[in-house]
């Protein structure tokens, strides 16, 4: 096998020095009616060629060539070529989590810079350096504001993902957290603030929105936090879309950011790997769930970083740990790293590029029905009610290569079948946008 | 480096290492690293479209050129030890080789560029792969069932212990407690504690194991389930496994394995075969996807019949026509752990890696594993304190007993290998063991390298003797010597500030929230 590196006569030799007849004498351990004795029905062994036709076969079998306008919490970017010739360095994708800083001082530096680059674009004061992705992360975010304010409930928008509520929902039930939604403006696709105001109880921890919401509208975040606030809840904004941060202003007025990086650079590739975060006012440091990244001295007072504040982790804590969590998505957040400083201030020109192909394809495409929630500005996602059904109008575009908008039905049964969230981004083209927009007609 | 050494270090030497700021105190206004594509479609006025909610300033977000950025990431990557340099030994973390094609094939269009929402009928390929992933992981553990949906081991022990809730559940009670060894790593108890679980601690035995007696006076109609590590993270099995089973089912708890250590059995043992009811992997551990300094890692859980109707949605299924399909319907199920389906790129490269290794392979890699921690038993036990003498599988666990009289304790004796060239082995895992020297070589290493670790921890344990101050200080010979980790947690600085604004973060505001 050729990532083995003995020979014969080296396994020999060491069964030898231990002392032991045969490699099965080390198994002796294992009781003789648990011992497998037959080969594992997995297929056969590969040659490095193979391997690859293999998986050339498994690509060839996926939507290959199609535009797409799919979004809906996985977006598709332009990734610069850096990303990968980063995270390819055998030294960032072969390190372990950097338990010994003295040797781990490249992915601490990294993580330093992706916590200062995260608070820097959300707007708050602290950043972890990852969660497992956007859902679980919200979800940690809101088991987090149960902690800081020992109150219980959450009250949740129903413009956030869907998938995110739906993980919530598993997080939340063994926490005994009560969670109410609140519905939407039908006219803005904004959450209603006046049922939102009126489902904050004494015992609310916290509200959760998404800002741009699952609609792609840009959610008030001012007026929301004000609502919380004066009832004593936390406010946890979600964010799917990271791209927005370029020209969308940050919400400030949370305690909580929870987000997804997702688009900062890593590929849609199925639903994940991603990069969830979390970042929040530095008062509610003790209860933050993961990893932090922290600049120290070493003996001879040179600056350098560790992983600290571990006591709030489950190698310490045990039991009483703020999460779980332990392995997170340490290279996904390099790849955010890098992405977020080749592009670094000009984040607002890609995010305009954004704005400008979504309002084109608004206009275009939305020629064929009407774009709903138009009282409310957007980012790069448009909801399209069209003349006939989302599922027919999505068979006529994939017959012309195109992968329409997702169907809305499934997750907000009062839009009906004719409703689709489309999304478009600097990778779209006004030849696509153009081209479904002629199927659509 | 002559007076830093009492021996030789043959793996290492010391060579220009060169510094670098950090990535904001590089930046000058009017670089860029980028170039926009041409804008095909009319310019629009942000300020008009967004209103209030424009944003105009991106504060410290660095402006630089590409020549910079590439220097900047490769300087910070000549600062990290890792597997393509040497050896991990780091115990219960399994840090083998991660084949290169892996990477490879998991960067392929019509793989990385799959959108979780596009039509299954334009997905098969990438259902395939989790197809053929879960059956071959469900003969590898012996197991019914799988989700592939869990991100990492602890995301896999939350979704493993909620299956255990929802089958008791189902039964009409959840039941009240969670036992675990003190042996356990430090997730299984957070695991159990956010499932809504009381954690009982379950003594280990004089030898390091499940104390079968101390279990059956444990095990009573509130025990949801044992949470057990095997082999045991002192890296021996648990030969009376059978008889742990037989203890719970007894009285209707469950088995739940922490497969953290199947690198140990896969293609010799399976846990379905002996009595296990649901376990995770890691496929950054035993399947060899990458570590990333520190993730993604991916947790599938494999579970028998009876917990199958309780797997998070979606489920992996085929319909009659013979396509795969992702299957909604499923009362029972404990819903959703995370947004679509998993780590998928991480499923690419867990298959890559079965793929290149067949049957034949993956039964030599246990092997191997196994003989190289026996080599380093047999070629160590000499200098360091063996704390329990049952025999090892793919782990030994030593501990610094010897050494500690002269002060020197398993974390100094950690960093002084980082002079040897080495990474340190787990330090202070497991819990039983005082001063634990957790060591896994992986079938990874060649004799060769095994020989230089041996030589060099045998080194250390002579210093130790002769010069423990060398020890107790090191490393010696890293860009930086230890790292003040106290001040760290004090006053933490946890970004960068231009220097005008930097003050640590005041210590009251954040002790109000302990
Ligand atoms: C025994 C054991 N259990 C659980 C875990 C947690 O796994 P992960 O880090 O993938 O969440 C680890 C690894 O760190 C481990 O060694």
């Amino acid at each position: 096998m050729r990532y083995l590196p003995k020979s014969p006569s080296d396994r020999e030799a060491m069964l030898a020095d231990i002392g032991a007849k045969s490699i099965d004498d080390l198994f002796a351990t294992v009781p003789a009616e648990y011992r497998l004795t037959r080969d594992l029905n997995v297929p056969r062994q590969h040659g490095e060629q193979e391997v690859i036709e293999h998986f050339k076969a498994f690509a060839e079998k996926n939507a290959l060539g199609y535009a797409s306008f799919l979004g809906a919490g996985a977006y598709r970017h332009y990734r610069p070529v850096l990303i990968d010739t980063v995270v390819s360095r055998g030294e960032f994708l072969t390190s372990y989590t950097p338990y010994q800083p003295e040797i781990a001082q490249g992915t601490l530096q990294a993580l330093f810079e992706f916590q200062t680059m995260i608070c820097e674009l959300t707007g708050m004061e602290i950043s972890n350096a990852s969660m497992y992705d956007g859902s679980t992360g919200a979800a940690e975010a809101v088991m987090m504001a149960v902690r800081v304010t020992g109150r219980n409930g959450a009250v949740v928008a129903r413009t956030v993902h869907p998938e995110y509520r739906e993980v919530l929902t598993t997080y939340a039930q063994h926490q005994s957290i009560p969670k109410t939604e609140v519905d939407y403006d039908p006219a803005t696709g904004r959450v209603d603030l006046a049922k939102l105001d009126a489902a904050i109880t004494d015992d609310t921890a916290c509200v959760l929105i998404q800002s741009p919401n699952f609609f792609g509208t840009i959610e008030d975040v001012a007026a929301i936090a004000e609502i919380a606030h004066k009832k004593g809840a936390l406010l946890i904004v979600s964010i799917a879309e990271a791209i927005s941060l370029g020209i969308v202003k940050p919400p400030v007025e949370a305690d909580i950011v929870a987000m997804e990086a997702q688009s900062f650079g890593v590929p849609v590739g199925y639903g994940g790997p991603y990069c969830g975060v979390i970042a929040c006012k530095e008062k509610f440091l003790r209860q933050m769930p993961g990893r932090l990244a922290g600049e120290t001295k070493d003996l001879d007072g040179k600056r350098g970083f560790v992983l600290t504040l571990s006591t709030r982790e489950q190698h310490i804590r045990r039991e009483k740990a703020t999460s779980n969590i332990c392995t997170n998505q340490s290279l996904v957040a390099l790849m955010v790293t890098v992405f977020l400083t080749v592009y670094g201030k000009g984040l607002k020109d890609l995010a305009e590029q954004n704005l400008a192909k979504a309002h084109y394809a608004a206009q275009t495409i939305g020629g064929s029905g009407k774009v709903l929630f138009g009282g409310a500005p957007r980012f790069n996602e448009f909801v399209l009610q069209g003349s006939k059904t989302a599922e027919a109008a999505n068979a006529a575009l994939l017959e012309k290569k195109i992968v329409g908008g997702l169907p809305l039905e499934r997750f907000y049964p009062e839009l009906g079948p004719n409703t689709s969230l489309w999304c478009a981004t600097e990778l779209t083209t006004r030849a696509q946008i153009d081209a479904a927009a002629e199927v659509l007609k | 480096m002559g007076d830093k050494f009492v021996g030789t270090p043959k793996k290492a030497s010391v060579h220009v290492n060169q510094n670098e700021d950090l990535i904001f105190e590089k930046s000058s206004p009017g670089k860029k690293a980028y170039r926009l594509s041409e804008l095909d479609v009319p310019a629009v006025d942000a300020a008009a479209l967004l209103g209030d909610a424009v944003r105009t300033d991106l504060g410290v977000m660095p402006e630089l050129s590409e020549i910079e950025i590439v220097r900047h990431f490769t300087r910070l990557s000549t600062w990290n030890y890792a597997i393509d340099l040497g050896m991990f030994p780091l115990g219960s973390c399994t840090m083998k080789y991660n084949g290169r094609v892996n990477e490879l094939v998991a960067r392929l269009e019509g793989l990385a560029e799959a959108h979780p929402y596009q039509p299954e009928s334009l997905s098969q390929g990438v259902l395939e792969i989790m197809q053929v992933l879960s059956d071959s992981l469900l003969d590898i553990t012996g197991m019914d069932s799988i989700t592939l949906q869990p991100a990492a081991g602890a995301h896999g022990e939350f979704t493993g212990i909620l299956l255990v809730r929802a089958y008791h559940e189902s039964k009409g009670n959840p039941r009240k407690k969670i036992l675990i060894p003190d042996s356990a790593h430090g997730t299984n108890p957070a695991t159990a504690a956010v499932v809504g679980y009381q954690v009982q601690n379950l003594k280990s035995n004089a030898e390091g194991m499940v104390d079968l007696a101390e279990l059956e006076k444990l095990v009573d109609e509130d025990t949801a389930a044992l949470m057990l590590t095997n082999p045991s993270t002192i890296g021996v099995f648990e030969s009376e496994i059978h008889k742990i089973a037989d203890i719970l089912h007894a009285k209707g708890a469950l088995l739940y394995m922490d497969g953290a250590n199947m690198n140990a059995l896969v293609g010799k043992v399976r846990p379905g075969d002996f009595g296990v009811d649901v376990m995770h992997l890691n496929l950054h551990k035993t399947f060899s996807t990458p570590h990333g300094g520190g993730g993604p890692g991916s947790g599938p859980v494999a579970c028998k019949k009876i917990l199958e109707p309780f797997l998070p949605t979606p489920v992996l299924a085929t319909k009659n026509d013979g396509t795969l399909t992702l299957d909604y319907n499923r009362p029972q199920s404990v819903g959703r752990v995370r947004a679509w389906y998993g780590n998928f790129g991480m499923f690419i490269r867990a298959l890559a890696y079965i793929l290149a290794n067949g049957p034949d392979g993956l039964r030599q890699t246990t092997e191997d594993a196994v003989l190289n921690a026996n080599y380093l038993r047999a070629k160590l036990e000499d200098v360091f304190d063996l704390p329990f003498k049952t025999a090892s599988m793919h782990e030994v666990v030593f501990s610094d007993k010897l050494q500690a009289k002269n002060g020197v304790k398993t974390g100094d004796m950690g960093k002084r290998l980082l002079d040897y060239g080495f990474h340190a082995y787990t330090v202070s895992f497991p819990l039983i063991v005082a001063g634990a020297m957790m060591i896994e070589p992986t079938e990874s290493e060649s004799r060769e390298e095994l020989d230089l670790l041996i030589d060099a921890l045998r080194q250390i344990a002579r210093e130790a003797e002769e010069n423990p101050e060398l020890v107790k200080t090191a490393p010696h010979t890293t860009r930086l010597r230890r790292l003040d980790e106290t001040t760290a947690a004090r006053k933490p600085i946890l970004r960068w500030k231009a220097p005008a604004a930097s003050t640590p973060l005041t210590p009251d505001t954040a002790a109000k929230e302990w």
